[in-house]
């Protein structure tokens, strides 16, 4: 044990001399740009023990579990599709279609439906400016799906798409993910449906291929280091659509909850793994 | 509700090994350069030290920069004297100060 742990202590200051260029950079094949961003990406990932956003799952218990709102309680009589209150896996089946609510829906669409129903809250007011502007801390909303989503690490996707409606929002979600539309008539397909993409730093996954969607969906809700706070899947939805200059979409709503549960279709079986950890 | 920093110290530990420490705060690390979506700078609001004692001895101390990250991630590596309390102290700029007590047990 006390090997290991000199060794945890020394591998600090070998990370220190991947800043001067002589780590890992020079090796691997592939085109030297990405290779050297994978230097970034995987100093950046090493220690997840480094990773903020878990500052916001210890702050999405804590409101899981406070009473909150005009009614005065707490979430565990939230229903996440595993029974009131349980919360564990409950994030790998979804989304799913809830029969009290008689739509499908993904994590954030049901704990703001639990915030409405059961705390009291105005959902309007929770869905006005629902995602943070850069520098500030995720939302409520949106710290209590990034605990949620915790809670399922390890596990993998298995949302089963089987209830007539759940079908139907994958299938809407693969429409919407391939038609153009628009002023600049984009598609999420423009730069999505191929490997090797990025924009800046960022790759962009291909999301037709499972092991590069299982990869991408495992890591959301992740800390993007760019904005210093957790991006939710619906926020992330939400920044696709206004950079393809289309209206702006609900948190929530059968438009993202489509498209996430076609992500989610393609990344079944994935590991999940969160909070990712992103540029 | 903002969280309480987290603090990770090593399972099991015995006199004389050497131990990585690590923190992590919540904190915007506001750089007093940047402006406002109206013009006007943003003040600058930073936690500008870093202390830790380990039995009210200081083990470590960091001064912060504007060049800082948001949500500092902080770790350093201790030679463990014994049995003892840790205290971890952040100020912030205006003399405010977040303090987290963890003990650390050592067989």
């Amino acid at each position: 044990m006390k090997n290991v742990r000199q060794k945890a202590c020394a591998a600090a200051f070998v990370f220190a001399s991947a800043f001067g260029g002589t780590g890992q950079a020079q090796q691997g094949g592939g085109d030297p740009i990405e290779r050297e961003l994978d230097t970034y990406r995987s100093m950046m990932k090493s220690d997840p023990w480094s990773n903020p956003g878990m500052l916001d799952v210890d702050r999405g218990e804590a409101l899981w579990k406070t009473p909150a709102g005009p009614s005065n309680v707490s979430l565990d009589q939230c229903d996440l599709g595993l029974g009131p209150g349980k919360v564990d896996g409950a994030f790998a089946t979804l989304p799913r279609y809830f029969v009290d609510a008689d739509r499908v829906m993904d994590v954030e669409a049901r704990i703001l439906w639990c915030m409405e129903k059961l705390q009291g809250f105005d959902r309007v007011k929770l869905l006005t400016r629902p995602h943070p502007s850069a520098g500030m801390p995720v939302k409520v909303l949106g710290a209590i799906a990034t605990y949620v989503a915790y809670r399922s690490n390890g596990r993998s996707f298995s949302a089963t798409f089987s209830h007539p409606k759940e079908r139907e929002a994958l299938a809407l979600g693969e429409t919407l993910f391939f038609r153009r539309t628009g002023p600049m008539d984009f598609a999420c397909s423009t730069c999505h449906a191929d490997s090797g993409k990025r924009i800046r730093l960022q790759p962009l996954p291909f999301f037709s291929k499972p092991d590069e969607a299982r990869k991408n969906l495992g890591e959301w809700p992740a800390y993007r280091v760019s904005t210093a706070h957790v991006m939710t899947m619906q926020h992330r939805i939400y920044d696709c659509f206004w950079q393809m200059r289309l209206p702006e979409v609900e948190l929530g709503s059968d438009v993202s909850i489509a498209l996430i549960s076609y992500l989610v279709k393609q990344a079944e079986g994935g590991q999940i793994n969160i909070p990712g950890m992103k540029r | 509700m903002s969280a309480k920093p987290r603090i990770r110290l090593p399972g099991s530990v015995t006199i004389g090994d050497v131990i990585e420490i690590k923190t992590l705060i919540a904190h915007p690390m506001e750089s007093g350069v940047r402006r406002n979506t109206d013009g006007t700078l943003v003040s600058r609001l930073l936690l500008h030290t870093f202390e830790a004692k380990f039995e009210g001895r200081e083990v470590f101390r960091a001064a912060l920069h504007t060049g800082t990250a948001a949500n500092p991630f902080i770790s350093f590596c201790m030679k463990v004297p014994g049995p003892g309390e840790f205290e971890f102290t952040w100020v912030e700029d205006g003399g405010a100060r977040t303090i987290e007590r963890v003990a650390l047990k050592v067989s």
